[in-house]
């Protein structure tokens, strides 16, 4: 009877277990029973089954708030949206690596289930209620991370992607491990509540210290400037496929911690963390605009695209409200929903057999595959937040968060910046549609174009029913406060 | 009978486009065929229904009709409506949408499919444009329209087509964030982005100013205003026909229409503190792109500049706040949108048989064309304002409407008037009369195609000169209103409204608005 109890108990990490036995057992499945490249494949589409698997689990988890271990773990509403975007973008990004693992012999079963360990990661880390459990599954993240951006262990370049994503990582995580340390240092507590509680009247200096430490290793897991070096290098260097992983899931994860620490530990000194991620956001935003008008490569202009697209959702961090947090949830959504798509156009690029990843393979795109490039044209007008496209919604949450909070400049410079990045999603559009063709790409694999197709109609029709989507995040955000 | 014809007009378009998307298969003559003629029976259909609102329509009510709403963003809501003021550019729109297929019959032959879809989306988000009553839906359909009209210009344009549809594109882009920033503002302090609500509400002073300039920026941009108006002439120049018909003839209006729609109405403390910076620019532009005009090479940069020198007019009747003035903004822009939308018809009546736009190039046309000279000479005419066509109407109320609020400023527009009479006649007699240029001995005149195009135009053009009554009725209701708003809420305020007593009171009857009477 007790132990039925404890069971339980352990109901709400319910799809953390999934994913971890199904990691496990995945693993000895790929060493010990098969050998070839195609069991390497049936590996890889059963990691995807065990991602929805751990989905249902989300969703069936019952409803309310739920803290286990001591407060170290919660779960809540916030958790619950977070848990399902970063499963969303873990397996869209698996499902879009399948075929370019068959087709450039690149299948190893430890792919899927690195990506089913960093998911892991990923979800211990939207629950995280404390500095230690932060930490843990911050790094249970990054490692796995760390692999796959080296999985091709041929390429040069991705080998150098792998290391200079290591070092760097390794560098900001001991910078966070710092920040923590201090924190602990000057509040007597690791738990977010203690914490809160702590700093109810104010920080004192050596606990601003700690919040900038820990800050340094948020803003480098979402590559918010001035942490943002290693993107278009870890981006360009690393498989295609890895490099929508990195886009998407672990963006959304880093992002959902910031929020969390941020609002959960610290509204106490709310004023004092609001100006950081105010720099950060502009720094970003700026940054990824401007940036990406000089890049030829698709994936270094994705790199300062995501540069960008994390100082907007930061937009509606500053504002420090259940908005402005309702805001982030729904520019994550409809970015990672925008991301999965754009990279199963980058990875249909492919032409003679070889994959090609300059913006001028683009061209003409209109005339060799015109369904292709109007899903792709129409991400790129909703990257840059046109409307009635998803990406205007996602800007329009967290800019009408700031305005409300009073930071008008940080929106007047954001809704600029945005005009000059609308300029390089243009320019690929005119490649497509003006400029004349070159040689037609391979055909779309089915999975590719599904993916497209899901996340294309996603976006172009978000406009006619978004209540789900927004009231999902008003629900999510409103467990926060 | 309780359809919502609103949303049915304003949707038919897609509608269309999805039909063309799916029944036009290939590049052959079949799929060409196919496009076509759905797009403009989707035209067609749509103008009809629009036409049963006009017959359903109470020009004596101020307020909006055929509204519909339904919950939508939680934030905005799907409230749609028209009234007197936007209906006329309602109409203006699917009418002169068959009249761009048909322009576009024969010269696109280039990816026929996507330039019949581009135009049925640009349809929609136009009249969504105009009827939309909620400031969130009224900026996704105002901005939606630069998708559809960016590829219009890129894929289908002149040499310089990248430039000038990205300068389009980026120009009205920067314009309008800073509006939708003054949305989100006026959202948090009034709690709703209903327009008709907020038509009331009364935004306090401080915040009115900067919103007000929010709202310009994109306005001015879309209008244009001097001096912000540099996109335009290269838009227009590369652009296809149609597209410059419906550049001048419609995308411009959205900007005159912001002006009643908006900035009047929510934010009248600013409207009269700023007029005076209206009526500068506005001078200024009628004044110095007339003289721009007058310095063209090419055919249409010279009907864009005078464009801008039109819409000067119109800024100006607008903030003139007179009943006049306001009459006249409003019928300013719909004759600009036929006769301008016109001109660029005829010279893409030339340009499709010699491909060039040089003035230099073309002479002594009324030997060769006398059918295109005819067309040519009315809407020339009426770009100058011709008594006895819709041109005269809309400048006379534009001018006896500002000369009530600031006789200054109406006389410098005047100065306009006989400048535009300058390039105009001077472009008419460099093309038409004079010696036939030896290149051009072989130039048909217009086919029964043209012909068709030009009829109704030229029938719109004369009978809103020598009757503008039903333009001026269906829209005096509602400017009465907006100006019974505005002065009541200025006397709120205890600002003395701008003088619009005298010997037209406020509450107009109809008769004052025509110049006839009013001349007499």
């Amino acid at each position: 009877m007790n132990q039925l109890t404890q069971m339980q108990g352990l109901m709400p990490i319910l799809p953390e277990a999934v994913l971890a036995i199904g990691a496990v057992v995945m693993l000895m499945v790929g060493v010990g029973v098969f050998q070839s490249e195609r069991s390497a494949r049936i590996v890889n589409g059963f990691c995807i089954a065990i991602l929805a698997l751990a989905a249902a689990a989300v969703v069936a988890i019952p409803p309310g708030r739920h803290e286990l271990f001591g407060g170290s773990l919660v779960v809540d509403d916030y958790a619950r949206f977070l848990k399902l975007l970063a499963l969303t973008g873990s397996g869209g990004a698996l499902i879009l690596s399948i075929n370019w693992l068959s087709v450039e012999h690149q299948q190893k079963f430890e792919y899927g289930v690195l990506f089913l360990l960093s998911t892991l990661g990923m979800m211990l880390l939207i629950s995280a209620s404390d500095l230690i459990a932060l930490y843990l599954g911050l790094e249970m993240m990054s490692l796995p991370l760390y692999v796959v951006a080296a999985s091709n262990r041929d390429n040069v370049k991705s080998t150098e992607a792998g290391l200079k994503y290591f070092v760097l990582g390794a560098l900001s995580s001991g910078m966070l491990l710092y920040g923590a340390s201090l924190i602990y240092g000057f509040t007597g507590t690791i738990g977010f509540a203690g914490i809160a509680k702590a700093t109810h009247g104010g920080a004192s200096i050596g606990l601003i210290f700690g919040l900038v430490f820990m800050f340094v290793g948020f803003c480098f897991k979402i590559s918010a400037v001035p942490f943002h070096m290693w993107t278009p290098d870890v981006y360009e260097g690393a498989p295609t496929p890895v490099t929508a992983f990195f886009a998407a899931a672990p963006k959304v994860a880093g992002i959902a911690i910031f929020v969390r620490a941020t609002t959960v530990a610290f509204p106490g000194i709310t004023h004092e963390w609001q100006q950081i991620v105010v720099f950060v956001s502009i720094a970003s935003m700026a940054l990824g605009a401007f940036a990406a008008i000089g890049q030829r490569n698709i994936k270094r202009l994705m790199a300062y695209s995501s540069i960008g697209h994390m100082g907007f959702a930061l937009v509606g961090l500053a504002a420090g409200t259940a908005e402005g947090v309702q805001g982030v949830l729904v520019y994550m959504s409809i970015y990672v929903a925008m991301t999965l798509g754009t990279f199963a156009c980058i990875l249909a690029m492919r032409r003679d057999g070889v994959f090609v990843e300059n913006i001028g393979d683009l061209a003409g795109l209109a005339r060799t595959s015109p369904t292709m490039a109007f899903f792709l044209a129409m991400l790129l007008f909703s990257l840059a937040g046109i409307p009635p496209l998803a990406g205007f919604f996602a800007k329009f949450y967290v800019f009408l968060a700031a305005i409300k909070a009073g930071l008008y400049t940080l929106a007047v410079i954001g809704v600029l910046t945005s005009v000059v990045g609308a300029f390089y999603y243009l320019t690929i559009v005119k490649i497509m549609y003006f400029d004349e063709p070159v040689k037609g790409f391979a055909r779309m694999p089915g999975l590719l174009a599904l993916v497209l197709c899901v996340s294309g109609l996603i976006n172009m029709l978000f406009f006619a029913y978004p209540a789900p989507l927004l009231g999902a995040a008003s629900v999510a955000a409103k467990s926060l406060f | 009978m309780n359809w919502p014809i609103l949303s049915v007009t304003t949707f038919l378009p897609i509608l269309g486009a999805l039909l063309v998307m799916l029944l036009a298969r290939g590049n052959g003559p079949l799929g060409k065929g196919t496009a076509r003629w759905i797009a403009l029976w989707t035209t067609l259909v749509t103008f009809a229904v629009s036409l049963v609102m006009v017959w359903r329509f109470d020009a004596a009510s101020p307020e909006f009709q055929f509204v519909e709403k339904h919950g939508w963003l939680g934030v905005a809501s799907y409230h749609m409506g028209v009234d007197g003021i936007s209906l006329p550019f309602v109409i203006l729109t699917t009418a002169l949408m068959p009249i761009c297929i048909l322009a576009s019959w024969t010269v696109i032959q280039k990816r026929v499919k996507e330039y019949m879809i581009a135009f049925l989306v640009l349809e929609t988000l136009m009249v969504g444009t105009f009827s939309a009553l909620d400031l969130v839906l009224f900026y996704l359909f105002f901005e939606g329209g630069l998708i559809p009209m960016f590829l219009i210009i890129g894929v289908w344009g002149g040499p310089r087509r990248v430039y000038a549809s990205f300068k389009f594109f980026l120009y009205t882009l920067l314009g309008s964030v800073l509006m939708l920033l003054a949305i989100m503002a006026m959202y948090w302090q009034a709690g709703t982005t209903d327009i008709v609500t907020l038509l009331h509400h009364g935004f306090p002073v401080g915040l009115q100013k900067w919103a007000w300039f929010a709202f310009f920026a994109s306005f001015a941009v879309k209008m244009p205003m001097w001096p912000v108006h540099t996109w335009l002439p290269d838009a227009h120049v590369e652009a296809p026909t149609a597209g410059s018909v419906i550049l001048a003839a419609i995308l411009l209006k959205m900007g005159g229409y912001g002006f009643l729609r908006f900035s009047l109405p929510m934010f009248p403390a600013a409207s009269h503190d700023y007029a005076p910076l209206i009526f500068t620019l506005s001078v200024v532009a009628i004044i110095y792109t007339s003289l721009v005009a007058l310095m063209q090479e090419d055919v249409k940069k010279l009907i864009a500049y005078s464009s801008v020198a039109h819409m000067g007019f119109v800024t100006m009747g607008i903030f003139a706040l007179t009943p006049q003035g306001v009459a006249g903004g409003i019928f300013q822009m719909i004759s600009h949108g036929i006769v301008s939308g016109a001109l660029f018809l005829c010279v893409g009546v030339v340009y499709d048989r010699m491909h060039t736009r040089e003035i230099a190039f073309y002479g002594g046309l009324v030997n060769r064309m006398p059918v295109f000279a005819f067309v040519f000479m009315v809407f020339t005419l009426a770009n100058v304002g011709l008594p006895g066509t819709s041109g005269f109407i809309g400048e006379f109320l534009s001018l006896i409407g500002t000369f009530k609020a600031n006789n200054a400023v109406a006389t410098f527009a005047t100065l306009g008037v006989i400048l535009s009479a300058a390039y105009a006649l001077w472009l008419y007699r460099k093309m038409i009369f004079g010696n036939l240029k030896p290149a051009l001995v072989g130039i048909k005149d217009m086919g029964w195609r043209e012909i068709m195009i030009f009829t109704p135009l030229v029938a719109l053009t004369i009978l809103f000169g020598v009757a503008p009554k039903p333009v001026l009725d269906m829209s005096a209701a509602s400017v009465a209103q907006l100006l019974d708003n505005y002065k009541h809420s200025m006397a709120a305020l205890n600002v003395p409204a701008k003088d619009t007593t005298g010997p037209v009171s406020i509450k107009l009857e109809r008769a004052e608005l025509l110049p006839v009477s009013a001349a007499r």
